[in-house]
């Protein structure tokens, strides 16, 4: 006798479907745990974790937002492998005005958040045509460009880069600053990409031909897609130089570009819920094997084989899933 | 004296490489009119489409849509200046509903234009575009998912897309093709309403004999030239037409 899985929604995920998720206390809850957690699970975070663990969520937050903003990307067609072009812009901007010109953070993060979307933007629209590996090739070289032109022309510190900046005012100022952007990233594109707005973004990655069909330009789209992302990535970015007190080149090393990727699919693609996830089980990952010395990589890459063989969906489809639906065994009839 | 045409097309041609595609196509279509456009497989019906639509520039030639050079334009703004059409292979979005895939085509900012400014509430002017092509309102066929609906309903989507755009000049890529009898003869109805309300249309299809009673004229491709151009008995007359789909010896 064969058999198959069956999938059922969950009987609460039905009543919870329309207005009737007012009836109960517990539909209520099913609703809204999922949205309430994320919140509740980063403040209790914050409070509980030693100073040093408090450092490490300030770097899972950062990569989380750049797997954000990459998983906006993706799913606007658009596969980034240049993450730290935006990160790494950000970072100069804030470090740049914070250094000549000694603004302090709480003007130099906002505008290099702007100006270096802005930037970013440009760097990248004259390839917005090219698709798939070639639109990606060029993010990957663009960030290596950089640095290359950085070292040769010795400007912004050259090598040594820039130090002595400026500290945000305290410790909790860092971590408040970066969940409450955390959080609001997560829900305004989760949000964002569910509105008409995000299905005409969703379109193009389908298939543009019928979004262009539409009369609806879509290389205006993907720049817009392209601002919001790298915007993103350029807050991370400045964020991270008022953290360190410094900017370098290592703002446009390739782990900027490649973390964010492994968390963004190791969490689950195209829900920015996954990427979040995929951010804080490998940066908190990568912490914990320090001690192994060498071998840390090893076990890094280990992992990442085993999570993406063994939940190729990515985590936060799985649970979804699984907060959603029943499953169970119904045998074939033949 | 006649009065100007819609769409203008004179000496278009289009080579891929070394395959002429289309070559030195002149013709004209007036307002109202509905135009098939037959063919043998390969004989440049769809590139012609194409042509017209903006997917692919000429290498040679000239396209007017009402006085207007609109030759080598971007397919975005072709659009907006009121051409619309239907692909022959209908790619929806299957994951969404029905009605959601007419989301896109209601962001256009030809719909912005046509009414003013405002797009008012999409999900409900997608439901009701989609009554006009027969998804039945209590039927719920509307809020099935694109990846449930059979062949006869996804070209009818296709169809409420491209009426979405609220244009002058639609080209129906063979949307007639894969489907029933019955299928054929509840569309045509759809499509005689249209012709009644003034779009101007250009039907490409295989269908001959369902082509023929709604067609006001034929052209007639083979090997990207135009080989016929008249009414459906005058182009079925003409020997060109025969060669072309028989053989040399009819």
């Amino acid at each position: 006798m064969k058999r198959r899985r069956e999938r059922i929604d969950r009987g609460i995920k039905a009543r919870s479907g329309d207005l009737f998720a007012l009836c109960s206390w517990r539909e209520m809850l099913y609703l809204s745990t999922p949205r309430l957690l994320p919140i509740i699970g980063l403040l209790v975070l914050s409070f509980a974790l030693s100073v040093y663990w408090q450092r490490v969520l300030l770097s899972v937050s950062v990569f989380a937002l750049l797997a954000i903003s990459w998983d906006i990307l993706a799913q606007t067609g658009m596969i980034s492998l240049g993450q730290a072009l935006f990160f790494g812009t950000g970072a100069y901007l804030a470090g740049i005005m914070n250094h000549y010109w000694g603004w302090p953070p709480v003007v130099t993060i906002p505008l290099a958040t702007f100006f270096g979307g802005l930037l970013c933007t440009g760097f990248l629209v004259p390839v917005l045509r090219l698709r798939g590996i070639y639109f990606s090739m060029v993010t990957l070289i663009i960030p290596l460009m950089l640095v290359r032109i950085i070292e040769a022309t010795r400007i912004f510190g050259g090598t040594e880069g820039i130090s002595g900046l400026a500290p945000l005012p305290s410790r909790w100022m860092e971590l408040y600053l970066v969940i409450a952007a955390l959080l609001a990233t997560l829900f305004g594109f989760r949000r964002l990409m569910s509105s008409d707005f995000g299905l005409v973004l969703k379109g193009i990655n389908d298939n543009d031909r019928s979004v262009m069909n539409a009369g609806i330009n879509i290389y205006w789209f993907k720049t817009q897609s392209l601002f919001i992302a790298s915007s993103v990535g350029a807050f991370a970015g400045a964020f991270m130089t008022h953290i360190y007190l410094f900017v370098g080149m290592p703002v446009f090393a390739l782990d900027y570009s490649i973390l964010p990727i492994a968390a963004a699919v190791v969490g689950g693609i195209g829900t920015f819920a996954g990427s979040v996830l995929g951010a804080f089980i490998l940066v908190p990952l990568s912490e914990i094997l320090r001690g192994l010395g060498g071998l840390r990589i090893v076990f890094y890459g280990v992992f990442l084989v085993l999570f993406t063989v063994a939940i190729p969906e990515g985590i936060f489809h799985y649970i979804q899933r699984k907060y959603h639906q029943v499953e169970r065994w119904v045998e074939v009839e033949k | 004296m006649s009065p100007s045409p819609l769409l203008r097309i004179f000496g278009l041609s289009k080579n891929f490489g070394g395959v002429q595609a289309i070559n030195d196509l002149s013709m004209e279509l007036v307002e109202g009119e509905l135009l098939g456009l037959i063919g043998p497989n390969g004989s440049g019906k769809t590139t012609a489409v194409n042509l017209i639509t903006g997917f692919v520039k000429p290498t040679e030639g000239e396209i007017t849509f009402r006085d207007r050079d609109i030759t080598g334009w971007a397919p975005y703004k072709i659009v907006r200046l009121g051409i619309a059409r239907t692909f022959q292979m209908v790619k929806p979005f299957y994951q969404l509903p029905a009605y959601k895939n007419m989301i896109i085509p209601l962001y256009s900012p030809r719909v912005k234009q046509m009414t003013g400014g405002k797009y008012g509430d999409r999900d409900a002017k997608a439901l009701d575009l989609l009554e006009e092509v027969g998804f039945e309102r209590d039927a719920f066929v509307a809020y099935k998912a694109a990846s449930a609906l059979p062949q006869g309903y996804l070209k009818r989507l296709e169809l409420a897309k491209a009426i979405a755009l609220n244009p002058d000049l639609m080209i129906l890529d063979e949307l007639f093709s894969g489907l029933s009898l019955a299928e054929v003869a509840s569309i045509v109805p759809i499509i005689e309403k249209l012709r009644q309300e003034g779009k101007t249309i250009i039907m490409i299809e295989h269908r001959l004999k369902e082509l023929f009673r709604i067609a006001d004229r034929i052209v007639v491709l083979n090997f990207g030239e135009k080989i016929a151009e008249g009414t459906s008995d005058e182009v079925m007359e003409s020997d060109a037409v025969k060669k072309a789909y028989l053989g040399a010896e009819a």
